[in-house]
């Protein structure tokens, strides 16, 4: 019985902390993504810019490097990061480049139909895009980012690299204490799977709220 | 000094002059472990996809759930749980070698999804056809549905082989010496981690603009009809 505390007692508080992580940038990240994804397909050439160098970049590297250099380098130049800080913002800023191409897809994917008919009725671009073009969007978008945020989960296991207690690093704790691999890893393992589980019936119940508000189809959101 | 190259710490771009030898170093095994790995992930992901659609359920079940287990747990406690407990029971591979299995791992839940689907994805009145010629089975996947199915598959397998290289900087966190590991290394001994960490970014994001064009152009020029086995 003592035995099973020793194990659980650190990797329990490792969870709080991962799920601490995984939510928080997941909001961040989504914030990214639709300011990014919006503005690639924005006519001002400097957010249009912005935007596309910000995705490239972050798609481009490493998460991991993304994370070292904000934790090692930039107190280099001055700007010191707690490393809660530098994990998440780290987190948000990789899931959230992920996320804008899945916002860019969704909205080129709807039909042209649909901005020709709110020209014709004379809406103006911005109502058009929150009114017309993101509901339907948002409904297409459902399935990749529930993707997303389970990938988004099991990045998080990086910031134990970056000294943070989640998971990850507990479970490297539990194995110093108890000299065993197996159970510290596999319980390791175990939690992050019914993590992953729990996000994803979470991301899909969202998905059919958002469904029924946008009045689509049951069957077309979850197609 | 590292793999024998010493560096200059005179100024900062002297010393970035003096570190890209031994970062392309680093970029090398990189790349060795991303082609180990994808090769593994390509051989297990195709035995997992074939071994769910199995007829039987005492098999497809188990290597279903095993397929999401491993697709939904993170890498790096994956890479962990192979260098750690691999050796209590006397198998003890080079951090290299467990490095390039767990990202083979990591990927075969992946590879496995995206051959399911592309297999699943040929008409069914292919799969008739055949029957009605009386083909077997065997005939059937090498003539018909395997030649119509790669032209699906290797897009998908293209993206997932330029995010298997980016993941490989997490095998530095078992000592495997690759690119992030090297910069990290000679941060350490010079205590001037932006110049190395500022490059491996850089150095990343060229290869994988490279890689993603290189993907990109093996698509465009596959028939979509598909492509003969013989």
């Amino acid at each position: 019985m003592d035995e099973l505390q020793q194990l659980l007692a650190p990797l329990l508080r490792g969870t709080v902390v991962t799920v601490q992580l995984a939510l928080l940038s997941t909001v961040f990240g989504g914030i990214l993504a639709f300011a990014a994804g919006i503005g690639k397909l924005s006519g001002n050439w400097l957010v249009k810019g912005l935007s596309v160098v910000y995705i490239e970049i972050f798609r481009g590297t490493s998460l991991l490097v993304q994370m070292f250099w904000l934790f090692f380098a930039l107190p280099l130049i001055g700007i010191s990061l707690d490393p809660f800080v530098a994990g998440v913002a780290a987190l948000s800023l990789n899931i959230g480049a992920y996320g804008a191409e899945v916002v860019r897809g969704a909205i080129q994917a709807v039909p042209v139909g649909q901005y020709e008919a709110a020209t014709a009725v004379n809406f103006t671009r911005r109502y058009t895009l929150w009114n017309v073009i993101l509901p339907q969007a948002l409904v297409e978008m459902m399935p990749p980012f529930g993707n997303l945020v389970v990938q988004n989960l099991k990045d998080t296991a990086l910031v134990s690299l970056i000294t943070l207690t989640d998971l990850t690093f507990a479970a490297q704790t539990v194995r110093n204490l108890t000299h065993e691999s197996i159970p510290a890893f596999s319980a390791t393992l175990v939690i992050y799977f019914v993590l992953a589980m729990i996000f994803l019936a979470g991301m899909r119940w969202l998905e059919r709220v958002i469904a029924r508000r946008v009045g689509v189809a049951h069957e077309r959101a979850q197609g | 000094m590292l793999f024998g190259i010493p560096w200059d710490t005179s100024s900062n771009v002297a010393f970035a002059v003096s570190i890209l030898p031994i970062l392309l170093r680093g970029l090398w095994v990189t790349l060795q472990a991303t082609v180990l790995g994808f090769a593994i992930a390509l051989v297990l992901g195709l035995l997992l996809a074939i071994l769910r659609m199995a007829p039987y359920k005492i098999i497809s079940w188990p290597v279903g759930f095993f397929t999401e287990f491993v697709k939904n747990t993170p890498l790096l406690v994956q890479l962990y749980f192979l260098y750690f407990v691999l050796p209590d029971f006397g198998i003890v591979f080079p951090a290299f070698l467990t490095g390039a299995i767990a990202l083979g791992l990591q990927y075969s839940g992946y590879t496995a999804e995206v051959y399911r689907a592309g297999i699943e994805a040929i008409p069914r009145g292919q799969w008739s056809a055949a029957t009605a010629l009386n083909m077997p089975l065997f005939l059937t996947y090498r003539d018909v549905v395997i030649p119509q199915a790669i032209p699906r598959i290797v897009p998908a397998m293209g993206n997932y082989l330029v995010s298997m290289l980016k993941d490989t900087a997490i095998l530095s966190a078992v000592t495997v010496m690759e690119l992030l590991n090297v910069a990290n290394i000679i941060g350490d001994r010079t205590f001037r981690y932006f110049v190395p960490l500022t490059m491996v970014g850089a150095i990343f994001l060229i290869v994988t603009l490279i890689s993603s064009t290189l993907v990109r152009f093996i698509e465009s020029r596959l028939p979509k009809d598909g492509i003969p086995l013989r």
